[in-house]
């Protein structure tokens, strides 16, 4: 009787997951459950070159078009199921209910549901808003975004910043609202973070820090925002880059802890149960590189690295071995293009507790700085800001030689 | 094992170099050069780095 692992999402992490399970030689059946219409496609590009390369005409199914990922030649056999959203879950019955009342049985389930934007809080007006997640996102956003558009981001994390240079590049007059007094502290943390308010509004956008978004102008379509000091703000459109919450309502029901994606242990298992993994941006899982603390990596390498694991997982219980693998300690990984810098970052520099300009300076971030992280004195994450790429794995390997793995 | 990389595509981001570095390097000048006719046991290093390269530049050819 031929096993049936159902993966759902059909992103990054969903493709990676069907891959891995047929590279590591699965022979069952792979089903991959997607709500969105299209192939998986590489998102990045969305904020970034595919937003400022295309016309304003360009539909969302040329965009993930151009940006669809080239399945591996071994990933044969594989069921894709597109524009099927996933309705709920019982995992008891081991059963997958689609929106439109089909339901799937499986053996093993993979989660790979991802993110979807956050919304702000105003309901009205609801038009000239906009998010940059999905093709469809970016399509609209581009037919909306001309030369001289008045153009307000909300959020200055790494799509907000992106997005901004984007528009700005395309000619719209852009101004970024973040409540945090600089951009991406978060990630970077705040010395970094003020040396990139700085080299960006070099670069001509407005940022105002320090203040959020109280209410929104507007009746049909949003004509202005109004910041908590009451300052006004006129505009045509508004990108809203104010985080996300992970894809898993359709989880409900199965008494898992569904607070901040899903908890997962060191080989990806659910709370414990050996038949669900979780892959990407879902997946709370501990890595001992760090600690033992179970953590979401929103970053794109995840996924991938994410994918191998989960489907060893599946694959070692369905034959009924054990798991034979190594501590799973993927080593995180981001990149981010905004206003002439390319940012790229290993390891985990929100967890630290110090920083260090190693090369460079912050004053002149075009010129190329690196920025050592770390935590109880052990190196969590290098920041490099316009490095030559060459020096790259050199830095990487700080991060690889001070982990806590023994 | 045929590899080719669009180099209208490669944006030099470097993570092709760090997955499979002996057939993937980047030159002092941070340009990519690479074995374009690796052995046949570089196979799974080529595939990894296919699978990292943000701009999904590299192409294997049997």
């Amino acid at each position: 009787m031929p096993r049936t692992v159902v993966v759902v999402g059909a992103s990054l992490g969903g493709l990676r997951a069907a891959e891995q399970l047929r590279a590591q030689g699965f022979d069952g059946h792979v089903v991959v459950v997607g709500d969105e219409p299209h192939m998986p496609y590489n998102r990045p590009p969305l904020s970034k070159e595919s937003l400022l390369g295309s016309e304003r005409s360009v539909t969302a199914e040329e965009l993930a078009t151009g940006l669809a990922f080239r399945p591996r030649a071994s990933a044969t056999g594989i069921e894709w199921r597109l524009g099927a959203a996933a309705a709920r879950a019982d995992l008891r019955a081991r059963t997958l209910s689609l929106a439109d009342g089909e339901v799937l049985e499986y053996d093993a389930l993979v989660v790979a549901t991802g993110l979807r934007p956050r919304r702000m809080p105003q309901v009205e007006p609801a038009g000239g808003r906009h998010v940059v997640r999905t093709a469809d996102d970016a399509a609209r956003l581009r037919a909306e975004a001309a030369p001289g558009s008045r153009v307000v981001v909300v959020g200055a994390g790494f799509i907000g910043c992106e997005t901004a240079a984007t528009l700005h590049a395309l000619g719209c007059d852009v101004v970024v609202v973040e409540p945090f007094p600089v951009p991406m502290a978060r990630g970077v943390g705040t010395d970094v973070g003020a040396a990139l308010l700085a080299h960006h509004r070099r670069s001509g956008v407005r940022f105002i820090t320090g203040q959020g978004v109280a209410e929104l102008r507007g009746t049909e379509r949003v004509t202005g925002v109004v910041l908590d000091d009451g300052t006004v703000i006129e505009c045509d459109l508004v990108v809203e880059s104010v985080g996300s919450h992970c894809n898993v309502e359709w989880l409900d029901g199965n008494g898992l802890d569904l607070s901040d994606g899903l908890l997962c242990d060191n080989d990806l298992r659910v709370e414990g149960r050996p038949d669900v993994v979780a892959v990407g941006d879902v997946a709370r899982f501990p890595n001992p590189r760090f600690d033992d603390v179970p953590r979401r990596v929103e970053h794109w390498s995840l996924p991938g690295d994410s994918a191998k694991r989960a489907a060893a997982t599946v694959i070692a219980h369905l034959s009924g071995e054990p798991l034979e693998a190594p501590p799973f300690a993927p080593l995180p990984a981001f990149w981010s293009d905004q206003f002439g810098l390319r940012l790229q970052s290993f390891g985990s520099p929100g967890l630290a507790d110090s920083v260090e300009v190693v090369e460079g300076s912050l004053d002149r971030l075009e010129g190329g700085a690196a920025v050592v992280y770390r935590r109880s004195g052990a190196t969590v994450g290098v920041l490099l800001v316009n490095v030559p790429v060459a020096r790259h794995p050199s830095y990487r390997s700080l991060v690889l030689a001070s982990d806590q793995l023994v | 094992m045929k590899v080719i990389v669009d180099m209208n595509l490669c944006q030099d981001h470097g993570q092709c170099a760090i997955a499979a570095p002996e057939v993937f390097r980047m030159d002092e000048n941070s340009r990519l050069v690479f074995d374009a006719e690796p052995d046949e046991s570089m196979r799974q290093y080529v595939e990894d780095a296919i699978d990292v390269c943000p701009v999904q530049a590299i192409f294997l050819e049997d």
